[in-house]
């Protein structure tokens, strides 16, 4: 089952979806705090999940408000590079350069 | 969302760094306390600028004489926050007597040369991009220390000299009133008949 769950992660560092910040926090964990990544994490998806919902709800309205939905991208982006979410991050980035042209198809 | 993060970890121990960190993300102030704990640092974390001069009890309101318990060293500041910037938050500390002396460092995602340098010509220590990782922190409490001995090396220094200057010169004095008192005894005789030795 460890080998799995280290497979697992390995392919996730291999397709980008992480890179080195992952391993920067999972340095932090230690004996004394053995939740760390866990809760940092727990953290991240719930975020993450709350902007989404924002971020929806904004497209939703149809007139779209490039400043408000670029501010929730810039938390977006902020916390999943806290976490190394690479992918995620990079695709917050395409987002906001879609917002700064007002690109409301893309 | 809870309305206030004030998570602070009490000890007497005064040869701790402790640092105030002001993020508005909860993912960001999870990671840089963990990064300044594990960096031996006692954390106070704040979820925004306005809540962080309530803290330090800068926000003129005289109720609150400041929430602290403990002399902040360091404050660590997140650049983009709804309300007062990081910016905004440097320029009120370096603009009261009472904080002025305390290193503020500012962290951003982004890395735009104006910005950071706007933030250093403020009086900011230093200017950190995110992700922050653990060397940046250690690097900083490095940075910080030495600058506190650096401080406290002078201060004690100047003491026994001073002391000593002190005593010179109180002899000096001393010395100096003796013999004008055995001059105007020699030239002013106290009593008539009094025959000189």
């Amino acid at each position: 089952m460890q080998r799995q769950v280290a497979l697992i992660k390995q392919s996730l560092f291999d397709q980008g979806y992480l890179d080195e910040q992952f391993v920067e926090l999972e340095e932090l964990q230690d004996d004394a705090n053995p939740n760390f990544v866990e809760e940092v994490s727990t953290l991240y998806f719930k975020d993450s999940a709350r902007l989404i919902n924002s971020i929806d709800q904004a497209l939703k309205r149809g007139s779209f408000d490039f400043n408000r939905l670029d501010s929730y991208m810039h938390q977006f982006k902020g916390s999943s590079t806290s976490i190394g979410a690479s992918k995620v991050k990079t695709e917050c980035t395409m987002f906001r350069e879609y917002c700064r042209v007002g690109n409301a198809e893309g | 969302m809870a309305l206030g993060n004030l998570s602070s970890s009490p000890s007497s121990n005064t040869s701790e760094l402790h640092v105030l960190a002001v993020d508005d993300s909860l993912v960001d102030r999870k990671v840089i306390e963990r990064l300044l704990r594990i960096s031996a640092c006692k954390v106070t974390t704040v979820e925004s600028g306005t809540r962080a001069l309530q803290y330090l009890g800068l926000d003129g309101d005289k109720g609150s004489s400041g929430l602290k318990d403990l002399k902040v060293n360091l404050i660590v500041t997140d650049y983009s926050m709804p309300g007062l910037t990081g910016y905004e938050l440097l320029k009120k500390i370096k603009e009261s007597s009472a904080f002025r002396e305390i290193p503020v460092v500012i962290m951003s995602s982004e890395n735009i040369q104006p910005r950071i340098e706007q933030c250093m010509t403020e009086g900011a220590e230093d200017f950190l991009l995110k992700p922050v990782k653990l060397a940046d922190v250690k690097r900083l409490k490095e940075l910080i220390m030495r600058g506190g001995e650096a401080e406290e090396e002078k201060t004690s220094n100047l003491s026994p000299k001073r002391i000593l200057q002190n005593v010179f010169f109180l002899f000096f004095i001393v010395f100096f009133i003796i013999t004008n008192i055995v001059i105007f005894i020699m030239l002013f005789p106290l009593r008539k008949d009094e025959t000189r030795i």
